[in-house]
């Protein structure tokens, strides 16, 4: 007889399940119970937190409006990942009709769900930023191993749609990420590569081949590290594979030491990274720039605070001559204003662009044939699917070959980046 | 004509008898031609082979958060969806995405079902008795 794993459901959950609390609440539950049944999950706990990797595309809009026309609401109430800023690239005359149409489309489906339109996929920054051991359902993989690494939280690697059904039954299914015993190191990484500044740990992240399936405890990395070098190493990592979270001793909550982050046990596997790695994996994904360079992107993930704030301080009286477009979030953004950087960077010829993922083909497409540079090998990854090839360098670099408007193939990848301020 | 049947646990309810598929590599589905069910990653284990309509025997699901759902969801739009899933490992993106579109999916299948099941072999998929049963012609 099947459903002889059924989970343990309380009597409220048992309720939703029937249709107590509306169909939408109850096929979102009869999802969830499904996915539990399957990780052998034996109850559901409560949700405090959940972020939902809203895309615009098809999927997203039919299954979220399948869910709201059926009544489903938000009991915990969601933030979501960027889709596109339909004014901005409407202006700049790149967005098809039928593009805004749908952004719209989508926009209102997440609204009529309940959801805190934040339209970012760095909600860990302030939006969204769940405290050690919080229990949350976050989509998004770059999200997703940022909360369990570096804030300690706890989360599956949901997809947009688990996530929408834990923001209206407000439980998760309790197996993965949310138990203790699956949160210890098993690989060990020992970095002798020089890894310092934020490119260098997009690159270690790039390494995900050579690390292979686990959790990796990253030994030999530097006492102090910025937020921002643990966002691209988290991003990194799960283009080059797929990661729900890394300790590194003595920076990351969980791992105080080494010990501690395998939990007393020995590793199931010793990897040693050297610049060579570093090197061999990063050129799977840059491409080698043009003479000539057309345009810059950064912020994939978007930029924080203090990136943008970095990128004004550098580009301050300087003029671009190409576009630099800049994706942050409109809380980055509305304090830039506050505090004069964004008219620096309007000045210098580089625009804050909200709302906006790089793998939105809509929007970039017109980029295809031309020679962009970026500091993000996952904009690469997402942005090859349709056509476009850009370089990688650190952000100085980026921003400095805007300027002349050419590249120079003599900067190293890493270029200046040790001067990182914020890293 | 040859048949076994394979112990496993359900994953995704449902009954599918199709041909068999077999990938040594994970799959995202968003890799794929929509409107044939032919896969198009380069250099993968199954670039040029379709999985519309076949059950797919698989490690497990690759990619991000989104375009694993996207590309079953235009896969099944455009009647080309697999037929079923046999797995050896579970990610959450995988699991969902199988729940929500109705495509019935199994796991821990019998150790030796691994080594004899081919390309070509009929299946039947039966995920609610918790069955797999590979006919050989």
């Amino acid at each position: 007889m099947p459903g002889k794993r059924n989970m343990k459901l309380t009597e409220e959950q048992q309720e939703m399940l029937a249709g107590k609390y509306g169909k939408g609440a109850s096929m979102a539950m009869r999802i969830q119970c499904a996915v539990g049944e399957g990780f052998e999950a034996e109850r559901m706990v409560p949700v405090s937190r959940v972020h939902i990797s809203l895309s615009a595309q098809n999927a997203d809009i039919w299954f979220t409006e399948k869910m709201t026309e059926a009544g489903a609401a938000a009991r915990v109430i969601p933030t979501v990942n960027p889709g596109y800023c339909v004014k901005y690239f409407r202006e700049k005359g790149w967005l098809r009709e039928e593009d805004a149409v749908n952004m719209r489309r989508t926009e209102a489906a997440y609204r009529k769900l309940g959801a805190n339109m934040t339209l970012s996929c760095t909600p860990y920054i302030s939006d969204n930023r769940p405290a050690f051991g919080e229990i949350c359902a976050f989509s998004e993989t770059s999200v997703t191993v940022f909360a369990n690494s570096v804030l300690g939280a706890r989360t599956n690697r949901e997809s947009a749609m688990s996530a929408a059904c834990a923001a209206i039954t407000g439980f998760v299914p309790e197996y993965g990420m949310l138990l203790p015993e699956n949160r210890l190191g098993t690989v060990l990484v020992k970095v002798s590569a020089a890894v310092d500044s934020v490119i260098k740990f997009a690159m270690l992240g790039l390494c995900g081949k050579k690390i292979g399936r686990g959790i990796p405890v990253f030994a030999g990395l530097p006492e102090q590290i910025g937020t921002e070098s643990l966002i691209a190493l988290g991003a990194s990592l799960n283009i080059s594979g797929s990661y729900d979270m890394f300790h590194i001793p003595g920076v990351t909550p969980e791992a105080p030491d080494a010990e501690t982050a395998f939990g007393g046990k020995a590793p199931v596997r010793t990897v040693e990274l050297t610049d060579r790695d570093l090197d061999e994996a990063f050129a799977l994904y840059s491409h080698e720039p043009g003479e000539a360079i057309d345009y810059v992107i950064l912020g994939c993930p978007h930029y924080t605070w203090e990136q943008v704030s970095a990128a004004a301080a550098f580009l301050r009286g300087k003029k671009a001559c190409v576009p630099i477009m800049i994706l942050t979030s409109r809380t980055v953004i509305a304090a830039a204003a506050k505090s004069g950087i964004k008219e620096i960077l309007e000045e210098a010829g580089a625009d804050l662009i909200p709302d906006t993922c790089v793998d939105e083909k809509c929007c970039f497409r017109c980029l295809e044939g031309k020679n962009g540079v970026t500091d993000s090998p996952k904009a690469i990854y997402y942005m090859e699917n349709f056509g476009i090839r850009m370089a990688v360098r650190d952000w100085k670099t980026c921003l400095a070959w805007a300027v002349s408007g050419k590249s120079d193939s003599c900067t190293p990848v890493s270029g200046a980046a040790k001067e990182d301020h914020y890293a | 004509m040859r048949e076994r049947v394979f112990g496993c646990r359900k994953i995704s309810p449902g009954l599918a008898a199709a041909e068999a598929v077999c990938s040594k590599e994970e799959i995202l589905f968003y890799h794929a031609d929509f409107e044939s069910g032919v896969i198009t990653e380069k250099g993968h284990d199954l670039e040029g082979k379709s999985i519309a309509g076949k059950i797919v025997v698989f490690p497990g699901g690759k990619g991000s958060s989104v375009v694993q759902a996207d590309g079953l969801y235009n896969l099944v739009q455009n009647d080309c969806a697999p037929a079923g899933f046999i797995v050896r490992f579970l990610d959450t993106v995988l699991v969902s995405t199988a729940v929500v579109m109705e495509i019935p999916m199994v796991w821990k299948v019998d150790d030796s079902f691994w080594t004899e099941v081919r390309d070509g072999d009929m299946i039947k998929l039966d995920a609610d008795n918790e069955s797999v049963t590979v006919i050989k012609q």
